[in-house]
């Protein structure tokens, strides 16, 4: 056995009571690629922030390159080459490339005044390390996702990183952009230096990492090499069931009316021709790449998007949809993308998320709002959407990922709507509620409403569709359907060329 | 619901607190003053002279907290006031009074013609913010200074005497002073509209997430437009008590009203960013400026003998807009501490 990096022996660590681990035990051995699966809230979090010193452990062991620590302050850490590189990059959008990767380094040498030549040199040279180029006069905010993660790995380096823990690595990524990355990670990891993953996307996980971490309810419940793992062993490893992963098939009655039909849909560079049918009770799949018109076709079905040309017909009726209560009344609702800004109202609470959209039904006397018929309403919803919580007086930002996706859709599910329109149904939710959500979206076609499922997530698009249509450059280049592919091949597909 | 105990606590207290808070700062205020004021704050007559004032503002804080709910605000409200009392003031003198109309066609006109103005004023404002997008800060102060200056160019400068809205100002109907009634009544409407119609409702979600809003079909232009009406409509009023009460209306009057509305509203819980605040928490604050006012005027009086006093408030109004703000912050804080360890 190779000589140990990190070792952590029996970690214990509780807040107000909460037992967030319970007697942690691993090791990182460097040079290889790790990678710590688990679900929302079973102390991942906690585990990275104990090994970078922001949490002092209640009991337990630390020990760095044969170094035992009794107490770890973040300064030791990064000192003995601990690196974390949180989702957010921590970096400063309004500086440049250059300055955002030297200016630690220019601050400890204790210079007084900043030599911006010098500043370069340092970037330039850290760049060159993992050999890639990034404009360095370029604001941070202005590159891509891809690019500042690069940035942040190369400031690691600068640090002397030994070992880089990277929190859901590759969820902003494109299946192009997480290549590359992975290329430059074999690069440093010739140079001895160890990572450790932090990630959901579990196909993503198994194909890149030598060594999986298990965790569930704050223990390690399994160890071991990446190749003795498959999806269904981490989930059943992840939740302690086993959930089963069955396939939606469906065909449209003979000579029936679709539902949607969409015809020659075009909008600036983001559409380009555009045309498909959905049935009622059908459960099409739309992927494509970021930057593919995945969510402007949503954003055009839902009246955000002017259209250039083409037309939507909706039970067979013309519908000119230019506005979102126009998408509204013709019976489309949209679960958009981003859940905390653009779906919900994150500091009211969980009922007024659910009624927003029905409220004006839930009248009574003198037309007034009925806190009777409100509350009927709520309670129906949370029950049947089975939302947990103690109280839907809460504000909605107490919900778990899972949980919040619930209320957005009930809040659809609420004002009944014939079409559907989700867009990431489950980003950012775990893998029991992910599935869950499935039977909910087969339940809703299984009752006759049509849905359109923009996803990235290409086991989600094989288990829930039962026909995906491929987007590239705002066209449709293809349609799948899952019994007729494997998840390799629609991965493959989505990124050629 | 059965697990309703196991709710945290902090929850129901973010309105409650605010509101058990302000309760408990009037009576303070309250008894303070009337142990520093022997036989003066607490009597019937200062309540009296109290009541009649504090319509004049309490009328335009609804216009402020109003617009605050959406995540905007009003500050061409006095603008807009002063505006309708001229215009009202006008028709008065112009039509009525001696030889001229019937007091009883000029009076229901000239109100009509200030709550039109009120009207307009809000919609103009309304459009400027929902249709063309200018931030609502910007786009109030700037028909602020408009309408103050349009009211400039209609009088040419003096202001306009005219009693005939006088009985409004002193009369009182079973006791109570007709402000008062005015000012109960828009309570009373106010509440109901933010509490139990859809137009509230969507006030309070598109002041949390305009986006989200957006995202859920609310038409957020068109509850902006209302909203900003409303607010005119609001000044429109409050032109109308301006008027009653001075018995005369000027461009300039009631200049402080701006900066003590917001204070009002910051007191009484709304959030400056939007979707939060009740009309409950206004009433309270509304009441206790009005005591922290008198109550302070009659100290200095007291204390110095001089009338300097009306310097000081305004001193005193800046200074405790901060203070509630900072004290504000560092609830909020605390509050989130709190969340976060749970």
């Amino acid at each position: 056995m190779a000589e140990e990096l990190l070792r952590l022996t029996n970690i214990h660590k509780s807040f107000a009571g909460v037992h967030a681990l319970r007697g942690v035990d691993i090791v990182i051995e460097p040079g290889k690629i790790h990678c710590l699966v688990g679900e929302n809230g079973c102390g991942k979090s906690t585990l990275i922030k104990i090994i970078a010193g922001v949490y002092e452990r209640d009991q337990g062991d630390i020990m760095i390159r044969g170094k035992s620590y009794p107490q770890l302050h973040p300064i030791d850490a990064i000192r003995a080459g601990i690196q974390v590189i949180y989702q957010d990059f921590s970096l400063f959008p309004n500086l440049t490339v250059a300055e955002n990767i030297a200016l630690n380094e220019e601050l400890a040498e204790g210079r007084r005044l900043v030599s911006w030549r010098h500043v370069r040199e340092i970037a330039q040279e850290a760049l060159a390390k993992i050999d890639v180029k990034i404009p360095l006069n370029a604001r941070v905010e202005e590159v891509s996702v891809a690019n500042k993660q690069l940035i942040a790995i190369s400031k690691a380096l600068l640090n002397n990183a030994r070992l880089i823990i990277m929190d859901e690595p590759t969820s902003a990524l494109t299946e192009r952009e997480i290549r590359s990355l992975l290329e430059i990670i074999h690069g440093l990891q010739e140079q001895g230096i160890a990572f450790l993953f932090v990630s959901h996307k579990l196909n993503e996980v198994l194909a890149v990492s030598e060594k999986m971490i298990v965790m569930r309810n704050g223990r390690i419940v399994s160890t071991g090499d990446a190749e003795e793992y498959d999806t269904a062993r981490l989930i059943f490893e992840m939740t302690g069931q086993k959930i089963a992963q069955r396939s939606y098939r469906f065909t449209p009655e003979e000579g029936s009316t679709p539902l949607l039909r969409a015809s020659n849909l075009k909008a600036d560079e983001t559409l380009n021709d555009v045309s498909f049918d959905l049935y009622k009770g059908e459960i099409v799949g739309v992927t494509g790449l970021l930057g593919s018109g995945r969510t402007e076709l949503a954003l055009a079905l839902f009246g955000m998007l002017p259209l250039d040309a083409g037309h939507i017909e909706v039970e067979g009726k013309a519908a000119k949809i230019d506005s979102v209560q126009k998408a509204v009344a013709a019976g489309i609702g949209y679960v958009p993308e981003d859940r905390l800004t653009e779906g919900l109202f994150l500091e009211q609470a969980i009922g007024n998320n659910i009624v927003v959209r029905t409220i004006d039904q839930l009248r009574g006397a003198l037309g007034l709002t009925s806190p009777a018929q409100v509350n009927g309403e709520i309670t129906e919803w949370v029950d049947r959407l089975r939302i947990k919580t103690p109280d839907p007086d809460l504000p909605v930002k107490t919900l778990s990922g899972g949980n919040q996706q619930r209320v957005v859709l009930a809040k659809w599910l609420a004002s009944s709507p014939k079409i559907m329109v989700l867009n990431g149904p489950t980003v950012g939710v775990d893998i029991g509620s992910k599935n869950e959500l499935h039977d909910l979206i087969k339940q809703l076609a299984g009752e006759g409403m049509g849905l359109l499922v923009i996803s990235d997530d290409i086991p989600e698009l094989l288990q829930t569709c039962n026909r995906i249509l491929l987007l590239r450059d705002g066209r449709i280049v293809d349609v799948i359907l899952p019994e007729a592919t494997t998840e390799n091949e629609l991965a493959a597909k989505l990124i050629e060329e | 619901m059965e697990q309703a105990s196991t709710q945290p606590w902090y929850r129901r207290l973010s309105f409650d607190s605010h509101t058990a808070r302000l309760m408990i700062i009037i009576v303070i205020i309250f008894v303070a003053f009337s142990l520093l004021l022997p036989g003066k704050f607490f009597t019937v007559r200062n309540m009296q002279s109290m009541a009649v004032q504090f319509p004049e503002f309490g009328i335009l804080a609804f216009a402020m907290l109003i617009t605050m709910l959406t995540g905007g605000i009003d500050l061409s409200v006095v603008g807009i006031a002063n505006l309708a009392a001229l215009t009202a003031a006008t028709i008065l003198t112009g039509l009525g009074g001696e030889g001229g109309m019937s007091a009883s066609i000029v009076i229901p006109l000239a109100m009509l013609a200030a709550l039109a103005v009120g009207s307009v004023c809000g919609i103009f404002n309304g459009l400027l913010v929902a249709r063309i997008g200018i931030t609502p800060i910007l786009a109030t102060l700037g028909t602020g200074s408009l309408y103050t200056g349009l009211g400039y160019v209609v009088t040419g400068g003096p202001a306009i005497t005219t009693t005939q809205f006088a009985f409004l100002g002193n009369g009182s109907l079973l006791g109570v002073p007709i402000p008062v009634i005015i000012f109960i009544v828009l309570t009373i409407f106010f509440a109901i509209l933010l509490n139990r119609t859809t137009f509230g409702f969507n006030v309070y979600m598109l002041g949390t997430n305009p986006v989200a809003a957006r995202f859920s079909g609310i038409n957020i232009d068109r509850v902006i437009l209302r909203t900003y009406w409303l607010a005119g409509v609001v000044g429109g009023i409050a032109g109308i008590i301006f008027l009653a009460r001075a018995n005369s209306a000027k461009p300039d009057y009631g200049s402080s009203f701006i900066l003590l509305t917001v204070l009002i509203a910051i007191l009484g819980g709304v959030s400056y960013t939007g979707g939060f605040g009740t009309v409950t928490g206004l009433v309270l604050a509304i009441l206790s400026i009005q005591f922290l006012s008198t109550g302070l005027n009659m100290l200095m009086l007291e204390l110095s003998g001089s009338s300097a006093a009306i310097f000081f408030r305004q001193f005193a109004w800046g200074a405790l807009l901060l203070l509630v703000m900072v004290i504000n912050y560092y609830i909020e804080e605390r509050k989130k501490r709190r969340i976060s360890r749970q």
